[in-house]
């Protein structure tokens, strides 16, 4: 396993199960994984295989049957701002406008009030949504919403980004601007970003490594490290061969190869 | 304030036609709900009149007999009895007890309903007994509520709060259960927790639910005071019902019931107007 920099997320020998109409569901058996402070780390894998459960687990929405989760050395009991979580569907508070919903945490934190004012700003600028910073989500496209839920961590000063599958649900062309902009943003900030998705490509474009996680039992099939210069270029030959050597890894898991 | 994203959007459509003050369509088309919904009341009243005029009814006044009475009954000079000019008294007196009813089944049910909603063990020892309790009809608790508050005004106004107070209750304990999950996680992960959770999570997220509740709680505020105000309350619209009917005044009688549906429609329209300025964020509230 290869990391970079301070080990900020640890899991060891997680294991996740649970009862569904009396049989038993191995959400995760035996999962081990280090990401290093900075990283961008992909989890990619088929439904079921457990990726969106162990990024909840590590959010501290979920607790492990068994092993551990740990930030910074320390297990992870429940949700915390340190860990800021972007949701597929968004889960932006309706009745916030998009100002109010990033301030939520800062606010929460009870801060100086001139100094939450300024962050919220820079943040909404930093997302491009000025123009819109008084309008109520349901007034925004999707791509808007998920730039809000974005900024929404970010003003939170979480260290740790925990994606799921947050651009699943939008068109081509918005899902393209926001992977530029969140590499933008993450190159900027220095953030640690874990991120779902089932798209090879999506993971390949984003990633320093990508996770392959095959399912029942959900674990990790093989950790790649993705070296290509970034800006990376979808349609280069590089790109497609490791396209072509994680799609052959994640439709054919019955080989249990260790990579 | 509310407004402002879209007025700024988008202007006002009138103002984009010069010609519209010279036209009178926009007088029309902004008098058509009102005209609209003026001609079945109007027909009734036609049918009403004619109705008594054709069967020679004397037990039903018609409605010029009525308007009279109201007449007497807001400003006096006409009979000069015991009702004259004491609409404004009834009023009052009726209103502040359904305000008053109202207002604190609000302050009880809200809080509550929002403890039932969010926390199990509230839930498993509240509900079972509240479930129990809601289909006692309020008219049945007349008898007990004379007793413990004696007859008078007391009485009819734990009756107005126990009327309000269950739909209040009920709909805030729906909300709060229909909140997504998604946005106490969100909350968490944001780092809010504890109390502060039900003022900045459950209770704005439950206000659509909680309007709802309100509306139907205040319905059945005016619908339960006239049954309170029935016995032993010397004023209060119900009361002017209660005794007209004794004294077989049938236009005083109608006259209470149409105060009532008035002074009912108005504040029913004030909840709304309230409603939509609070659910402003709501696409299905704002307007």
């Amino acid at each position: 396993m290869s990391t970079s920099g301070n080990p900020i997320i640890q899991i060891e020998h997680l294991n996740k199960e649970f009862e569904l109409n009396g049989t038993t569901i191995h959400a995760l058996r035996d999962v081990n994984l280090t990401i290093g402070k900075g990283e961008f780390v992909c989890l990619i894998g088929a439904s079921g295989c457990g990726k969106s459960t162990l990024l909840r687990i590590i959010a501290g929405f979920e607790t492990a049957t068994g092993g551990v989760a740990k930030m910074w050395n320390k297990p992870i009991a429940e949700p915390g701002p340190d860990r800021g979580m972007v949701f597929q569907d968004y889960a932006l508070f309706p009745w916030l406008t998009v100002r109010d919903n990033i301030a939520f945490g800062p606010t929460e934190r009870s801060r100086p009030k001139s100094e939450v004012r300024d962050k919220v700003e820079s943040f909404i600028d930093l997302v491009g949504l000025r123009k819109f910073a008084e309008a109520y989500p349901h007034q925004l496209s999707g791509g808007m919403k998920q730039r809000v839920a974005i900024a929404r961590v970010l003003a939170n000063d979480a260290e740790v980004v925990l994606m799921d599958e947050p651009f699943g649900a939008l068109d081509a062309m918005t899902r393209e601007r926001l992977q530029e902009e969140l590499l933008d943003i993450w190159q900027r900030t220095g953030l640690t970003v874990v991120f779902v998705t089932h798209s090879i490509e999506e993971a390949i474009y984003l990633s320093d490594r990508v996770v392959v996680m095959t399912p029942s039992p959900g674990k990790i099939e093989s950790d790649n490290a993705v070296t290509l210069v970034r800006p990376r270029d979808v349609s280069a030959p590089d790109f497609n061969e490791i396209r072509r050597m994680l799609g052959s890894k994640l439709h054919s898991h019955h080989g249990r190869k260790a990579a | 304030m509310k407004d402002s994203a879209v007025t700024v959007a988008i202007p006002a459509p009138i103002e984009t036609r010069p010609a519209a003050a010279t036209n009178p369509a926009p007088l029309l088309t902004r008098a058509r709900p009102l005209l609209l919904a003026l001609i079945v009341p109007l027909l009734f009243l036609i049918v009403w009149q004619l109705g008594v005029t054709y069967t020679k009814s004397r037990l039903i006044p018609p409605p010029t007999e009525v308007a009279v009475m109201m007449w007497d009954f807001a400003f006096g000079g006409i009979w000069d009895d015991a009702f004259s000019r004491t609409l404004h008294i009834h009023l009052i007196m009726s209103l502040s007890r359904v305000y008053g009813g109202f207002l604190l089944a609000t302050a009880a049910a809200v809080p509550l309903g929002l403890l039932i909603g969010r926390v199990l063990l509230a839930r498993q020892m509240l509900d079972p007994m509240l479930q129990m309790l809601r289909p006692i009809p309020v008219t049945a608790w007349l008898p007990l509520s004379m007793i413990i508050f004696g007859l008078g005004g007391t009485s009819a106004f734990s009756l107005v709060f126990l009327g309000a107070f269950f739909p209040i209750l009920l709909n805030t304990v729906f909300g709060v259960r229909n909140v997504d999950p998604k946005l106490f996680e969100a909350a968490a992960m944001l780092g809010c927790q504890g109390t502060n959770v039900f003022r900045r999570v459950v209770l704005p997220a439950a206000l659509p639910s909680i309007f709802t509740g309100l509306r139907l709680g205040h319905g059945f505020a005016w619908m339960v005071i006239v049954v309170g105000e029935m016995t032993g309350v010397p004023e209060g619209l119900g009361a002017v019902i209660m005794d007209a009917r004794t004294l077989s005044r049938t236009d005083l009688v109608i006259c209470g019931m149409i105060v009532i549906g008035i002074a009912g429609f108005l504040s029913d329209k004030l909840i709304m107007l309230l409603s939509s300025r609070m659910l402003s964020w709501s696409p299905q509230h704002s307007r």
